[in-house]
């Protein structure tokens, strides 16, 4: 089962970790994300630059809007692709993720290549 | 991280917010101040226990005016009627809960707040320090760290800059588009300022360093409130991409490493992708200012793999069009070191020769001057220069980079 695990968390919060908190953060979450791509489990893992980077195109009067999509008070920051047997075992990674990481939300969201691309 | 530590971020990042909203409840910076600091003394208590609130900022904000509202009641018991003023929101401090918290009041609350700061009177420093100390929430004794000053100092500092603003009348009326222009302006500027008290923290001063971390997150923070500003959005590329190349600015031993000798594997790549990816969006909009134009200077440097591979032309470009923006002859000389790149020293020289009256007394001129004689052979006048640069420097890494050109003349001979 192909899976994403999207991570949200407070954007204004995270950004104001200190350095140390940060690699503290990181470090922990590390240790998770060797042990599951040592089992080939984990695919790549993408970090999304900050809200105030975004850009977002309406359709419906072609709009371009600076910002992201939806006001929220919780971001969507990055995500995980995985490849995992079940859904357990896909939440037992993201409580894994949930441990090292002090907060925010995990959302596990299956999905399937429809183009591989380039 | 303990809970405590976490919860320890999540106030740091509520505080532009929670303070500046209730700043706008009280009209008291004293009081605004006090409020969040109760906010914060129940939220360490009740937030271990019952997890942190979804909102904290919300949390911060009906907390705190509930806190502040009992004690000036408390208060008032004690010594005078409370000020009419102060308790114009007691009423319905009740219904605090179904008080839906107003998006739009937030951000001109956190612009107020940060616009108190930069009231013309005070010295830039001035304004610095009472950002730190009122916006950031940093503490007297790491302000005081950070410019290299005593605490008590920075302390009657700090006093002084706060009566100043308090008796200046803080403006709460909702502003009007082009107030809001200009606050922004002003606010951009004082947030610069910060950044570059940082920026120019030598390679052992982390504390004061620190302080560019402060002034992009809370550029982070206006831009979040402000998504479409093309200049905030120039101001946060320009600080990421300053920013990205910190690790690579100092030698072992502490000496200043100019850019075109940096290491570049030591640049920062996510800084520098997100400064790249704003510099970009805002010149959808085709409204160019200074910062949006510096940017995108930074962001040629940061583009450029070797400093061979610099896209010089188009950099020279950039200062000219800054220079229509904001002359100065700074910024004339910063082109020029473009023109020598593309066109060699002497073309380079004519174009800084003009200057030479209104910045004789700038290191960065007479140390130019030198290295464009220096390349023409014209070693009796290079040296001639480059005394004058040492004499003008303003740190000894200037002075030990002047050297080397004047030890270089000296083989030449």
């Amino acid at each position: 089962m192909k899976c994403a695990i999207l991570c949200y968390n407070d954007e204004a919060a995270v950004f104001s970790w200190t350095k140390e908190e940060d690699d503290a953060v990181m470090a922990r979450l590390n240790v998770v994300h060797e042990k599951w791509e040592k089992a080939g489990k984990l695919k790549p893992s993408i970090r999304l630059l900050p809200t105030s980077a975004a850009t977002t195109l309406r359709k419906s009067d072609d709009a371009v809007l600076d910002g992201p999509y939806a006001e929220t008070k919780e971001q969507l920051l990055g995500f995980y692709i995985i490849d995992v047997d079940n859904l357990e075992e896909g939440l037992a990674f993201a409580r894994e993720l949930t441990a090292a990481n002090p907060g925010g939300a995990y959302e596990l969201r299956p999905i399937m290549i429809y183009n591989q691309g380039a | 991280m303990s809970d405590l530590a976490w919860i320890e971020g999540a106030l740091v990042a509520a505080r532009p917010q929670a303070v500046a909203a209730l700043l706008r409840y009280f009209r008291d910076l004293d009081l605004a101040e006090e409020a969040y600091q109760d906010a914060c003394l129940r939220a360490l208590k009740s937030w271990p226990k019952n997890g942190p609130p979804r909102d904290a900022a919300s949390w911060l904000i009906m907390v705190g005016r509930n806190a502040a509202i009992d004690s000036v009641r408390k208060r008032s018991k004690l010594t005078e009627l409370p000020d009419e003023d102060v308790l114009s929101d007691g009423e319905d401090a009740e219904a605090a809960e179904a008080d839906r918290l107003d998006a739009a009041d937030y951000r001109d609350d956190v612009l107020r707040l940060l616009f108190i700061c930069c009231h013309p009177d005070l010295p830039a420093t001035q304004q610095i320090a009472l950002a730190l100390r009122l916006v950031s929430g940093l503490s007297v004794k790491q302000i005081a760290r950070a410019f290299l000053i005593g605490e008590s100092a920075m302390e009657q500092r700090i006093t002084r800059a706060k009566a100043k603003v308090s008796g200046a009348g803080v403006p709460f009326e909702t502003p009007g588009a082009v107030e809001r222009a200009e606050r922004l302006a002003a606010v951009a500027a004082m947030l610069y300022l910060v950044f570059n008290e940082g920026y120019s923290a030598g390679a052992d001063q982390n504390e004061r360093a620190a302080l560019c971390d402060e002034a992009i997150r809370l550029t982070r923070l206006l831009l979040r409130m402000y998504p479409a500003e093309p200049e905030i959005m120039g101001l946060l590329s320009l600080m990421l991409l300053q920013h990205s190349r910190w690790a690579a600015r100092f030698a072992a031993d502490g000496s200043a490493v100019l850019l075109e000798q940096q290491d570049r594997s030591l640049w920062k790549s996510s800084l520098i992708q997100e400064g790249l990816a704003l510099i970009d969006k805002a010149m959808r909009a085709r409204k160019s200012g200074p910062y949006q134009i510096q940017a995108a200077i930074a962001g040629l440097h940061a583009d450029a793999a070797t400093a061979e591979e610099t896209d010089w032309a188009e950099i020279e470009q950039l200062y000219a069009a800054l220079e229509l923006h904001t002359p100065s002859p700074v910024v004339t000389l910063n082109r020029a070191v473009a023109v020598s790149k593309l066109r060699g020293p002497e073309a380079a020289l004519t174009m800084i020769e003009p200057l030479a009256e209104r910045l004789d007394k700038y290191f960065y001129f007479h140390g130019m001057r030198g290295a464009m004689l220096k390349e023409l052979g014209r070693a009796k006048d290079a040296r001639e220069a480059f005394n004058r640069a040492i004499a003008l420097a303003n740190t000894p890494a200037e002075a030990a980079h002047i050297r080397q050109h004047l030890d270089a003349l000296s083989v030449q001979k």
